[in-house]
C-alpha cells in the first residue's frame, strides 16, 4: 500500500447545542486513505459524513484527535497555514456546485489559482480552459457559472476542484442534485481524472450503485467508522 | 479575464459589477454628497478670491497712518471725570512725522515689496452750478499704481497726472456733468483753488466711492491741501498678504505710525468667512457620514448576500486578509467612483452657476475658480471614506466561519 495521503487518529468533533450541553457528533474516527484511492463515504442521513468531510478538508477543526495531510499533522498549524495547506492539496465539489455567480465558468475554475498567485496569467488561464476542455464544456468558459444546467456547473465545479492538482479531492454528494445521466457524466469524469492524475478522491453519496464502483467504501454510521460492507 | 489584476481587484470588481443596483445607489448617493462638497468649497473659495482682490486692488495692504489722536475725558485726579464730552481733535489735515525716513525703512525691509506715500483730504468740486464735496487723493503714480492696482479700474481716457489734471469717478463725472478733457474747479477748506483738466474716468465698483474719490498728482494735493512735502499715508505692498497683520503691528513697534493691515480694516470679512468655513466644515463632516454609513449599509447587506461566495473563496483558499482587502477595495472603490461623478456635477452645477449668478452690475458673483487640488483632495477622501466605512463589514467577511457560510 502507498503512502496514506491523509490518516485521522480518534478524530472527535461536538457542537454546543444550547448554552451549556455539548453533542458530540463524531465519536473517536479512526481513517487512513491510501494515495490515489478512489473512495465512497456512505451512511445514513445524520451520521456525520458531512461534519468529517469538513474536518479532513480542514473547513472546519476537531474537537479532539489528530489529522495528518499527506504526513503533515494539522493541530500544530496556524489559521493561515491551514488555509495554505487547504488551499494547495485540496479540492472541493459541494453537493449544490456553488459556483460564484459574479464570475464566468472560466473564471470559477481559474480561481484557486488565482487566489493562490494573486493574479491571472497566461499559464493560469490556459489551464483553466483545459480543464473545462477536459470536462467537456469549453464552449462554456464564458457563460455567467449560472447560466448553465446542473449537471454543466458540477463539471464546473470538478474542473475547479483540479485546478490546483490537489493531493485530495472532497465531493460532498457531488451527483445528488443531478438527473442519473447528468450524474452518471459527473461520475464517469471523476473515475478519469483519478486514473489519469493519480488524485485521490473522496465522495459522499447515497447512490450504492456509484459507491459500488469506487475502489473502497467507507461506511459512517452515528458518528463511528462501520466497515466496507464488501 | 482581466489579466495581471490581482485577485483582491478582479473580486471586488466582479462583485459590485453584479451588484449593479446597490451599486448604482449608492454611487448615485456619494455623487451628490460629493457634488455638494466640491461646490459649495469652490464657490466659497471663489467669493473669498473675488472679494479678497477687490479689497487688495482698491486699497493698500497696510497703510500707514499719522498716530491716532486719541481724545481723553478730562479727570480731576481721582477717578471723578470733569467734562465727559469727548470730541475728535479738528478735521486739520495732519502729515506724516519724517515720512520720507518712514518711507525709506520699510523700503528696506524684506517683507515688503511696495511702497507708496499719499496725501488725503477734503475739497469741493466745482463745475459750473454744481458743486460737490469730494476727498482729494494726491498721488506718484509710478509707485501708487504698485500698491493700489486704480489701472484696473480706468474706464475711460488714460491714466495720466500732470499737476494740472485729475482722475474722477464715473458718479462723479455724471453728478458734474462733466467728461473726459472737461475743466473742474477743485477747491479747498483752507480756501486755496486749481482749475484741473479731466483726464481719465474710474469705476471702482462703488457708487460711493465713485462718487468721492478723485485722484490728483501729490504735488497738486499738497499746494491744495496747504501741506507742502508732507503725506498723510504710506501705503504697502508685501509680499504675503496674509501676513499683513503681523507685519503692521512690527510697523506700530518701532515707527511713529498707526499701522492698519487689509485684514483689520476687512475684519468683519474675515469673521464671516471663518463663520462660513466653519459651516462647510461641518456640512463635510455630515456629508462625509453620511455616505459612511451608506456604503457601510451597503456592504453589510452584500457580505450576508455573498456569505456562500466567500466561503468558496476560503475553501479555495482565499486568506482571511484577502477577503478583508476584498470587501475594504470594494469600499474604497464606490467612495472614488462617487467622488469621480461628484466632481464632474459639482463642477457643472458651478459652471452653470456661475453663468446664471450675477452681481447687481452685471458683473460675475464669483469667479470660477475650478482648482484640480480639490477634485484631487475630494476623490483621496472619498476614497478612504469608503474603506473606512468598509472596516466593519469587511472584517465581519474575514471573519466568517467557511462552513457556516457555505451550508448558508
Ligand atoms: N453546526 C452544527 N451545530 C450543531 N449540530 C450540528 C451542526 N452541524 C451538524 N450537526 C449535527 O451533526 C450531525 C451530523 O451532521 P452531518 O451534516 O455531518 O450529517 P450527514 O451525514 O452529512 O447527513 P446528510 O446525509 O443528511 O447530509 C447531525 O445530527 C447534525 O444535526
Ligand atoms: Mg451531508
Amino acid at each position: 500500500m502507498a503512502e496514506p495521503i491523509l490518516a485521522l487518529k480518534d478524530v472527535r468533533k461536538s457542537y454546543a447545542v444550547g448554552l451549556s450541553t455539548e453533542t458530540e457528533v463524531l465519536h473517536g474516527i479512526d481513517l487512513e486513505l491510501e494515495s490515489g484511492g478512489f473512495v465512497a463515504l456512505v451512511g445514513p442521513s445524520g451520521s456525520g459524513k458531512s461534519t468529517l468531510l469538513n474536518i479532513i478538508g480542514l473547513l472546519d477543526r476537531p474537537t479532539s484527535g489528530e489529522l495528518a495531510i499527506a504526513g503533515r499533522k494539522t493541530s500544530e498549524l496556524d489559521d493561515a497555514q491551514i488555509t495554505h495547506l487547504r488551499g494547495h492539496r485540496i479540492g472541493f465539489v459541494f453537493q449544490s456546485h456553488l459556483l460564484i455567480s459574479a464570475f464566468t465558468a472560466l473564471e470559477n475554475v481559474m480561481m484557486p489559482m488565482v487566489v493562490s498567485r494573486g493574479h491571472v496569467t497566461e499559464a493560469i488561464e490556459a489551464r483553466g480552459r483545459h480543464l473545462l476542455d477536459r470536462m467537456g464544456i469549453a464552449q462554456f468558459a464564458n457563460n455567467g457559472a449560472l447560466n448553465m444546467s446542473g449537471g454543466q456547473q458540477q463539471r464546473v465545479a470538478v474542473a475547479r476542484a483540479l485546478a490546483m492538482q490537489p493531493d485530495l479531492i472532497l465531493a460532498d454528494e457531488p451527483t445528488g442534485n443531478l438527473d442519473s445521466k447528468s450524474a452518471e457524466v459527473v461520475f464517469t469524469l471523476m473515475r478519469e481524472e483519478n486514473a489519469r492524475s493519480g488524485t485521490s478522491f473522496l465522495i459522499v453519496t447515497h447512490n450504492m450503485d456509484l459507491a459500488r464502483r469506487c475502489d473502497r467504501i467507507i461506511t459512517v454510521v452515528d458518528g463511528r467508522i462501520g466497515g466496507s460492507p464488501e | 479575464m482581466m489579466r495581471w489584476l490581482s485577485f483582491v481587484w478582479i473580486g471586488a470588481l466582479r462583485f459590485l459589477g453584479e451588484g449593479r443596483l446597490q451599486t448604482g445607489f449608492i454611487v448615485g448617493g456619494i455623487t451628490i454628497g460629493v457634488a455638494v462638497i466640491v461646490f459649495m468649497s469652490a464657490m466659497l473659495a471663489g467669493l473669498e478670491a473675488n472679494f479678497i482682490k477687490r479689497v487688495l486692488t482698491s486699497q493698500a495692504q497696510i497703510q500707514l497712518l499719522p498716530p491716532n489722536q486719541i481724545a481723553r475725558p478730562l479727570r480731576n485726579g481721582s477717578s471723578e471725570i470733569e467734562d465727559a464730552i469727548v470730541q475728535r481733535p479738528s478735521q486739520r489735515v495732519i502729515s506724516i512725522d519724517q515720512w520720507q525716513a518712514i518711507a525709506h525703512r520699510m523700503e528696506a525691509l524684506p517683507a515688503v515689496r511696495a511702497v507708496a506715500a499719499s496725501m488725503t483730504g477734503s475739497a469741493l468740486a466745482i463745475r459750473g452750478d454744481a458743486s460737490r464735496s469730494v476727498s482729494v487723493v494726491g498721488i506718484q503714480p509710478e509707485s501708487y499704481l504698485k500698491v493700489v492696482r486704480l489701472s484696473d479700474y480706468i474706464v475711460a481716457g488714460q491714466l495720466r497726472l500732470t499737476s494740472d489734471d485729475i482722475l474722477i469717478g464715473t458718479d462723479l463725472a455724471r453728478d458734474l456733468g462733466a467728461s473726459l478733457g472737461d475743466k473742474i474747479i477743485v477747491s479747498s477748506n483752507g480756501g486755496a483753488r486749481r482749475t484741473l483738466t479731466v483726464t481719465a474716468l474710474f469705476d471702482l465698483g462703488n457708487k460711493g466711492a465713485n462718487q468721492r474719490n478723485t485722484y490728483v498728482a501729490l504735488r497738486t494735493a499738497q499746494s491744495l491741501l496747504g501741506v507742502l512735502g508732507g503725506v498723510t499715508e504710506i501705503g504697502l505692498t508685501i509680499n504675503n498678504i496674509y501676513d499683513a497683520e503681523n507685519i503692521a503691528r512690527e510697523i506700530e513697534s518701532s515707527n511713529a505710525v498707526e499701522a492698519d493691515s487689509w485684514i483689520k480694516t476687512n475684519a468683519q470679512f474675515f469673521t464671516a468667512v471663518q463663520a462660513q468655513k466653519y459651516t462647510n466644515t461641518l456640512i463635510r463632516l455630515f456629508v462625509g457620514l453620511s455616505v459612511a454609513f451608506g456604503i457601510a449599509a451597503v456592504l453589510v447587506v452584500s457580505v450576508i448576500q455573498r456569505s456562500k461566495d466567500i466561503g468558496i473563496l476560503r475553501a479555495m483558499g482565499a486568506t482571511r486578509g484577502q477577503i478583508l482587502r476584498l470587501f475594504l477595495l470594494q469600499g474604497g472603490l464606490l467612495g472614488f467612483a462617487g467622488s469621480l461623478g461628484g466632481s464632474v456635477l459639482g463642477a457643472a452645477a458651478l459652471v452653470y452657476w456661475h453663468s446664471m449668478a450675477r452681481q447687481a452690475d452685471g458683473s460675475e458673483l464669483f469667479p470660477l475658480i475650478i482648482e484640480p487640488s480639490l477634485f484631487v483632495a475630494t476623490a483621496l477622501l472619498a476614497t478612504l471614506t469608503g474603506v473606512a466605512a468598509a472596516m466593519a463589514p469587511a472584517l465581519r467577511a474575514s471573519r466568517l466561519d467557511p462552513v457556516e457560510a457555505i451550508r448558508g
